[in-house]
C-alpha cells in the first residue's frame, strides 16, 4: 500500500522518538525497526532519516555517541534525552486524539471494504 | 561476511557520489555508509547478488539532491561556508556573477569613498562624524541587496531608515560638542548595521538561521576590518615617510583623499572578502575565541580584585559605568564570535565551561561595580551620559545573566546548543531597539545638551 509522503513525512518524528525510547540505536536499526513496526508497509527513503536524526540532536531530544560495532567500522549511536521523553509524550497524546477521531469517523462513515481492511490498525 | 573488491569499489563510487555535495560532512557520510553496507549484507543473505543487493540499497537511500537538501537545511552553517547563500545563484548565473561583483564591489567602494569626500568637503567636522555611517552604509547595504537579488522595492524599502536616520540626525539641534550630539553619532551607526544585516539576510530577518549568519558575519567583518586598517596604516607610514625623505609633503593629499577613500573602501572591501573568502577566516574565528576567552577571564579577575581592593576609591563614575559597558561588550562579541564559530552538535567540552566561567566573571565584576557606584549615581541625578551607560548595561546584563542560566543547563546536557544560540538570535533586535532608543529619544529628553 502507497502511503502519502506528507503521512509519512509527520508521523517520522514521533516514531523514531518511540523507537528510541524502546532504547539506545543507530540509523539502520532504527529504518529495520519501522518496518518491522508497520509490517513492510512504511517505506522511508532511507537517507532521509539522517538529516532527522540530526535534527532531532540538535533540539537536544536525542543524544548521540560514536561506537565502534562489532564489525569494526565506526557506528553512531543514538539515545533518548529527558527532553526528548517529554516531547513524546507530547507527541504520543497528540497522535492519541488524531487516532480516535479518525477511529470514530471510520465508524461512522461508509467506507469502501477494501480500505477499511488495510485501513490503520 | 565480507564483500568483495567489485562491491568495495562501487560502495566508493558511492561514496566519493556523495561527497561532492559539500554540505553532506564525511562524518555523515561515514554513517550513511555503514547503513548502506548493512543493508546490501542484508539483502545478500537473503539470496540476493552483490550488485543486486547495492543496487537496492542505493536505490532506498534516496537521490543524493534531495538528501543534501535535507541536509542543508539542518545544517545552514556548512551551507554558509559554501557560498551557495543566493538559492538560485545556479553555476551558470554563479560564473557570470563572478566578474560583475568585483565591479559592484568596486563601484560601492568608491561612491562610499566619493560620499565621505564629498562630506569632507561640505560638511563641518562634528555634522561629518554625525553622518559618518550615513555615508557609507547605504553602499554596502545596496551590495548585499544586489549580491541577494533583492529587486529594487525591496532596495528602496532598505533606504527608508536611512532617510529617517539623516533626518534625525540633523534635524535634531543639538549644542554643539554636546554629550547627546555624541550619544546619537554612536548609536546611529549601530541602528544602521542593522539595515545592512537585513540586507545581507537578503530580507528574510526573520530566520533565527539567517540572523546568525549575520553575527558569524559581523565577526569575520571586523576581523578583516582590522586586517586591512592595518595593512593600510603600515603602507601609509612607509610612503609618508619615504616621501618626507625625499622632501616632498604628502600631508595634504593624504588627508584629502587617502582618509576619506581608505575606511570607506576598507569598509566595503572587507564586506566582500568575508563572502569570498569565507573559508579563511572560518579557521581564525574559533582560535581567536579560544586565545581571548581565558585572557578576558584572567582579566575580569584581576579587575574583580582591584575593586574590591580600593572600593572607597571609585570615584570616576561616568569613565568606569562607560568603561563596564564596553567590557560587557566586548564579553558579549567573544561569546557571540564563538557560538557562532561552534559546531552546534557538538557535546559541551571545557571551553563552554569556561565560557560560563567568563559570562560569571563580566556580572560579578559589574555588580561590584553598580553597587560600588550606586550612591554615587544617585548623588547627581541623571545625566544623558549616565542613563544610557545605565541603559546599556541594563540591556547587556539581561542577555548575559540568561545566557549564562542557558549555559549552564546546556552543561548539565538539560538542554541542546540550540536553545543558547536561539537566545543570542532572539535577542538580536534588542539591540537594535536600543540603539535606536539612545540616537532618537535621549537627545530630545536631555535638550540636546
Amino acid at each position: 500500500m502507497f502511503i502519502e509522503k506528507d503521512l509519512v513525512a509527520a508521523s517520522a518524528t514521533p516514531l523514531v522518538l518511540g523507537i528510541l525510547a524502546e532504547g539506545e540505536s543507530y540509523g539502520y536499526a532504527i529504518i529495520k525497526r519501522v518496518n518491522e513496526l508497520s509490517q513492510g508497509q512504511m517505506q522511508w527513503t532511507d537517507g532521509m532519516l539522517y538529516p532527522l536524526l540530526h535534527r532531532l540532536e540538535r533540539a537536544g531530544h536525542v543524544s548521540a555517541t560514536w561506537r565502534v560495532a562489532d564489525n569494526g567500522r565506526r557506528r553512531k549511536h543514538y539515545a533518548l534525552t529527558d527532553a526528548g521523553r517529554n516531547v513524546l509524550a507530547e507527541r504520543a497524546a497528540q497522535w492519541t486524539v488524531v487516532a480516535d477521531a479518525l477511529q470514530q469517523v471510520w465508524q461512522s462513515a461508509q467506507l469502501p471494504p477494501t480500505a477499511a481492511a488495510t485501513g490503520w490498525s | 561476511m565480507t564483500l568483495d573488491a567489485h562491491l568495495e569499489s562501487r560502495i566508493a563510487g558511492w561514496r566519493n557520489y556523495v561527497s561532492d555535495r559539500q554540505v553532506i560532512s564525511s562524518a555523515d557520510i561515514d554513517e550513511m555508509e555503514d547503513h548502506l553496507r548493512e543493508q546490501i549484507s542484508d539483502f545478500v543473505s537473503v539470496g540476493l547478488t552483490d550488485d543486486e543487493a547495492f543496487l537496492i540499497a542505493v536505490g532506498r537511500m534516496g537521490g543524493v539532491d534531495e538528501i543534501s537538501r535535507e541536509f542543508a537545511q539542518e545544517h545552514s552553517d556548512r551551507l554558509w561556508k559554501q557560498l551557495v547563500l543566493t538559492p538560485d545563484a545556479d553555476e551558470k548565473s554563479g560564473a557570470l556573477r563572478r566578474p560583475r561583483e568585483l565591479a559592484v564591489v568596486l563601484a560601492c567602494a568608491l561612491g562610499a569613498g566619493l560620499a565621505v569626500r564629498a562630506g569632507v568637503e561640505w560638511l563641518t567636522e562634528s555634522a561629518l562624524v554625525r553622518n559618518a555611517a550615513l555615508l557609507v552604509l547605504p553602499f554596502l547595504t545596496l551590495y548585499f541587496a544586489w549580491k541577494r537579488g533583492m529587486g529594487p522595492g525591496r532596495t528602496a524599502a532598505l533606504a527608508l531608515p536611512f532617510a529617517a536616520a539623516a533626518v534625525v540626525l540633523n534635524a535634531f539641534p543639538f549644542e554643539p560638542g554636546g554629550v547627546t550630539e555624541i550619544i546619537a553619532a554612536i548609536h546611529a551607526p549601530v541602528a544602521l548595521w542593522f539595515v545592512v544585516g537585513a540586507a545581507y539576510v537578503g530580507g528574510d530577518w526573520r530566520s533565527h538561521r539567517r540572523r546568525m549568519d549575520f553575527v558569524r558575519f559581523t565577526g569575520e567583518w571586523a576581523v578583516y576590518l582590522a586586517l586591512l586598517a592595518l595593512g593600510g596604516g603600515v603602507l601609509m607610514g612607509l610612503t609618508a615617510g619615504a616621501f618626507s625623505a625625499l622632501g616632498i609633503d604628502v600631508e595634504p593629499f593624504f588627508e584629502q583623499w587617502i582618509l576619506p577613500f581608505g575606511p570607506a573602501g576598507a569598509i566595503v572591501v572587507a564586506a566582500w572578502l568575508v563572502e569570498a573568502k569565507q573559508q579563511v577566516v572560518e579557521n581564525i574565528a574559533p582560535v581567536l575565541t579560544r586565545v581571548f576567552t581565558p585572557i578576558t577571564i584572567v582579566m575580569l579577575a584581576a579587575l574583580f580584585v582591584a575593586v574590591i581592593a580600593s572600593r572607597s576609591v571609585v570615584t570616576v563614575d561616568r569613565d568606569l559605568l562607560i568603561l563596564m559597558d564596553l567590557i560587557l561588550v566586548l564579553v558579549l562579541g567573544l561569546l557571540l564570535y564563538s557560538i557562532s564559530a561552534r559546531d552546534p552538535h557538538a557535546a559541551p567540552d571545557v571551553f563552554d565551561l569556561l565560557q560560563v566561567v567568563l559570562i560569571a566573571a563580566a556580572l560579578a565584576v559589574d555588580l561590584l561595580m553598580l553597587t560600588a557606584m550606586a550612591t554615587r549615581i544617585a548623588e547627581f541625578g541623571v545625566t544623558a551620559n549616565k542613563v544610557t551607560a545605565l541603559g546599556l548595561n541594563l540591556v547587556l546584563m539581561v542577555n548575559l545573566v540568561w545566557a549564562a542560566r542557558l549555559g549552564v543547563s546546556f552543561l548539565r546536557g538539560r538542554a541542546g546548543f540550540a536553545a543558547v544560540e536561539r537566545w543570542q538570535t532572539r535577542y538580536l533586535p534588542v539591540y537594535c531597539g536600543w540603539a535606536v532608543l539612545a540616537a532618537v529619544a535621549i537627545p530630545p529628553l536631555f535638550r540636546f545638551v
